[in-house]
């Protein structure tokens, strides 16, 4: 015992070159985990069926009208779910972080809540809550108006960039609020002495100041909806589209076409690189007038006679991703007829006993996910780790490349993530389609980056000073890390493991690809159910699985205790 | 000496019937059913119904209390690009499989996936025809693909007779179906309407802003749901459960012709539980199961000791269109693109 930390000591001495093998050996994984897939990408992306070099499979995904027609849809998309969920999520973030609106607090904690609700689980709700004729809320329209016309009609292109913005509003939301929050008070009060009216300072200090936050939120939001797989195959398929990612799954179908497949996988990966690159610039250029400002607590905005229509309008948005689709579930969990009326002879527990009792792939979908969801947010927050602390402690070339590739998973979409992985491991010398640990290695990937993030701002939080005085009096470093380091970067930490494990839950993407009949996740078993119109045990086990979802997140909130409480930043 | 000849006779019987165990045939004895027990389960793919197939393996399961049976249901065309990928992937998951597009049995068999395991009780009991004489797949259930409407919604006198009454201009906005690029009820009701009603008829029918859904269980239960008001295509099954259970469904069999579906049932060679498989295949077969298919499944049985359920049209009375799953297996890629040509999805 003593000889190991003697060691260590020793070793501690002659500087950080502890990171030398670490580093090479997280580099070696890391590469390995993304290379390969990218470079099957690659590689069948530029073949024909029987190998030979080809530019044909990118010629028809431009002639071919079946091809084509998805991918202007989802750019089409993408840029209105963008545009709606910035502009719905700015005016929200302002009020939650720089008002006096009441009820900020719980506002800002529901709003992180909805990323908990697995996307393709929000739509199957709006299904309930917005199908033109038998939705519950075209129903009420109907009854209180007279109309003929549905309100809402959820299987629409309009009905579709509706709820993914709904899901993904948030997303801008957090990166909006978190930076609001740093914007210091001292420019808006020089802006104010000189005798500036509220809305002027509004518009021309505080939101340029934000303006960069926005922006990369609404990048990631845009990202979000040109990759996201469940709520479109849910929506688009019965308003009678096609978007890439749905798309890209057809081609799946026996016969695989993998080549189209991966040549359609492509313009994905560069439209998010090209994006990612420029969020990087706006960000880098813009980013120093906050950290510029002289830190001074920021002062809230009174809102005086608009306080309450202020937490109205708040709360009222909240319950669009919120209130109104979690009480969809819960009725038609309990129901005969999911959207039919509130009334007991439509009451039944029959749903709760068939998912329980007679289906028998719950357990067993139960188990994976959740031994996934621990596994991959266990491993997944100690990579992250052990990248961060070499990328912090190393800020040359090496270090900076170890922390490209932690991030670079961020650029790859699930469903090409899921493509690669297929076309990687389903061919010698290592087969691993058929066992968790392809969908462990997919969801590993995907969720890297965003606990990488959440610990290198941990870890860039952390003062040297502070290690350095502990070693001054006398502590040596393995006491330093127990006693200084670690408690300090529990936070971040526990934060990053819930990030992981949460993404994991609701991945359904690369899931969907990756996953058979012997590992199948919840996520899946929801997707399968809703191809045969199950609502009832859908919402079933859509509750159950947020239940455990919550209870886990909540229990490690709790460890982190009250004071180092672990806000989960999203990317 | 009369006794000698007929115990010779006897054993000539004997020694020809256990000949020709050698061959396909096979019935459930006592040492099948002790080796499957000691596999102890088996995995079933099927496209049926979730809920029925749950049931089915649940009344196997009380028969057969020490054999679990683990059922992965999905759509057809899913199970089908499923067990492709699996096999192409050497995983060898699937023990015994049904479909609902007879024409996957062809290309199984064709590609040798498929164990020569005809029961017994299908070679003495179906119609000559109705199974592949080398075992392979026999037909374990049919189910016609139906119109039906909503009986709240839509009054008897104003419900379509033939589905050319569905490019009246008042269904537009009204008519669900399902895909044929995931249901294989549906792809095989897509070639017989293409067939026999025409491919116009289907081409006009996208002009009339038909919602899709996936599986064929589905549309029944959007008109239970009263998000639309006829469905133009799906399982009979489907809507003669929900009837039983009392929802205001009516069925139309259309003057052209119902298209009709069979579901064949076959062995998989590489089944890692093969006598489970060899057990539970023979025993799905059985009087127990197929009355359980036809009376908790809704499903048409072809074991002529089942009794249908009063109420329901015999398919004697039923004009049906003539299945042809080497058609299907022959023009599928076509099927499917032209579908998708006028209905875009």
């Amino acid at each position: 015992m003593t000889t190991v930390a003697d060691s260590f000591a020793r070793r501690a001495g002659a500087g950080p070159d502890l990171s030398g093998p670490v580093l090479v050996a997280a580099a070696l994984f890391l590469a390995g985990l993304i290379g390969l897939p990218i470079g099957w990408i690659a590689a069948f992306a530029f073949s024909d069926r029987d190998g030979a070099p080809t530019l044909a499979n990118f010629i028809r995904l431009l002639e071919d009208p079946t091809l084509s027609e998805p991918l202007t849809t989802t750019l089409a998309l993408s840029c209105c779910v963008a545009a709606l969920a910035a502009l719905t999520a700015a005016p929200l973030a302002w009020m939650v972080a720089r008002t006096d609106m009441p009820g900020r607090r719980v506002a800002r904690v529901l709003m992180t809540a909805s990323f908990v609700t697995p996307p393709f689980l929000g739509a199957i709700a709006w299904e309930i809550l917005a199908a033109p004729n038998s939705g519950i809320l075209n129903r009420l329209w109907r009854d209180l108006t007279g109309a003929a016309d549905p309100l809402f009609d959820v299987y629409s292109f309009g009905g579709l960039v509706f709820v993914i913005a709904c899901y993904t509003a948030p997303y801008v939301f957090v990166v909006l609020s978190n930076a609001l929050d740093r914007i210091p008070a001292d420019l808006e009060d020089a802006a104010g002495i000189l005798g500036a009216p509220r809305w002027r300072i509004v518009l021309g200090v505080t939101l340029p100041l934000a303006l960069p936050a926005l922006l990369a939120g609404t990048a990631v939001a845009f990202l979000q909806a040109m990759t996201l797989f469940g709520s479109p195959a849910i929506l688009a398929i019965p308003a009678g589209f096609h978007t890439i990612t749905t798309k890209i799954y057809t081609l799946f179908q026996f016969p695989p076409k993998p080549q189209i497949a991966a040549a359609a996988a492509l313009p994905l990966l560069l439209v998010t690189i090209a994006l990612l690159w420029l969020q990087a610039r706006i960000l880098g250029r813009r980013g120093y007038a906050v950290i510029g400002g002289k830190g001074s607590a920021p002062r809230p905005v009174r809102l005086g006679a608009w306080r309450w229509p202020a937490c109205l309008l708040v709360f009222a948005l909240l319950a669009l991703p919120l209130f109104l689709p979690y009480m969809a579930l819960l009725k038609a969990a309990i129901s005969r007829l999911p959207a039919g009326p509130f009334d007991p002879a439509n009451l039944t527990l029959a749903h709760v006993a068939f998912v329980f009792l007679e289906f028998s792939q719950t357990r067993d979908a139960f188990a994976n996910t959740f031994l996934l969801a621990l596994s991959t947010a266990s491993a997944g927050s100690l990579l992250a780790l052990v990248v961060a602390y070499v990328a912090a402690r190393r800020a040359d070339l090496p270090g900076r490349a170890l922390e490209f590739l932690a991030m670079a998973p961020i650029a790859i979409p699930g469903v090409v993530l899921g493509v690669g992985l297929f076309l990687a491991y389903t061919r010698g010398p290592v087969v691993l389609y058929g066992t968790l640990w392809i969908l462990f290695l997919a969801f590993l990937t995907i969720e890297l980056p965003a606990a990488f993030q959440q610990l290198r701002a941990a870890f860039r939080g952390l003062h040297p000073e502070l290690e350095e005085a502990s070693r001054i009096l006398g502590a040596g470093r393995l006491q330093t890390l127990r006693r200084i380091t670690a408690p300090l970067l529990k936070g971040g930490v526990i934060a990053g493991w819930c990030l992981i494990f949460i993404g994991t839950v609701r991945e359904l993407s690369a899931a969907v690809m990756l996953s058979s009949s012997t590992t199948k996740v919840l996520s899946v078993v929801i997707f399968d159910l809703n191809e045969s119109g199950n609502l009832g045990a859908i919402a079933v086990i859509g509750v159950a699985m947020l239940l455990v979802t919550f209870a886990v997140v909540g229990f490690a909130n709790w460890l982190t205790g009250a004071a180092g409480g672990a806000r989960p930043q999203p990317t | 000496m009369r006794n000698a000849i007929l115990a010779a006779l006897a054993a000539v019987l004997l020694a020809a019937s256990s000949a020709r165990a050698q061959g396909p045939v096979y019935a459930i004895t006592p040492e099948l059913e002790a080796a499957a027990r000691r596999e102890g389960k088996l995995v079933y793919y099927t496209s049926i119904d979730l809920k029925v197939a749950e049931d089915l393996a649940k009344a196997f399961e009380r028969r057969y209390p020490e054999i679990k049976v683990h059922v992965e249901r999905n759509g057809a065309e899913r199970q089908f690009s499923k067990i492709g990928q699996e096999y192409s992937s050497r995983i060898y998951n699937v023990d015994t499989v049904n479909s609902s597009d007879a024409a996957h049995f062809i290309f199984w068999k064709r590609e040798g996936w498929l164990a020569p395991a005809l029961p017994d009780e299908v070679r003495r009991l179906y119609p000559a025809g109705s199974y592949d004489p080398e075992g392979h797949h026999a037909p374990m259930r049919a189910s016609p693909s139906v119109i039906a409407y909503n009986t709240t919604l839509v009054p008897a006198a104003e419900a379509p007779r033939s589905f050319r009454d569905l490019l009246d201009p008042k269904w537009r906005g009204k008519l669900v179906k399902a895909h044929p690029g995931y249901s294989g009820t549906i792809l095989t009701a897509t070639f017989q309407i293409g067939r026999d009603v025409g491919w116009d008829f289907l081409e006009k029918l996208a002009g009339q802003q038909v919602m899709q859904v996936q599986s064929a269980t589905e549309p029944p239960r959007k008109l239970i749901a009263g998000e639309r008001q006829v469905m133009v295509d799906g399982n009979e099954y489907i809507v003669l459960l929900e009837q039983a259970r009392g929802a205001p469904l009516a069925i139309v069999y259309p003057t052209e012709g119902t298209p009709m579906v069979i579901g064949p049932s076959g062995v998989m060679k590489n089944a890692r539980n093969p006598n489970a498989a060899r057990l539970f295949h023979a025993w799905s077969f059985g009087l127990e199961a197929q009355q359980l298919a036809v009376d908790a499944g809704g499903l048409r049985s072809f074991h002529p000791g089942v009794k249908e359920p009063a109420g329901r049209k015999p398919l004697s009375e039923i004009k049906l269109m003539k299945d042809d799953p080497v058609a299907v297996e022959k023009d599928v890629e076509q099927i499917k693109a032209r579908y998708l040509r006028h209905f875009r999805t």
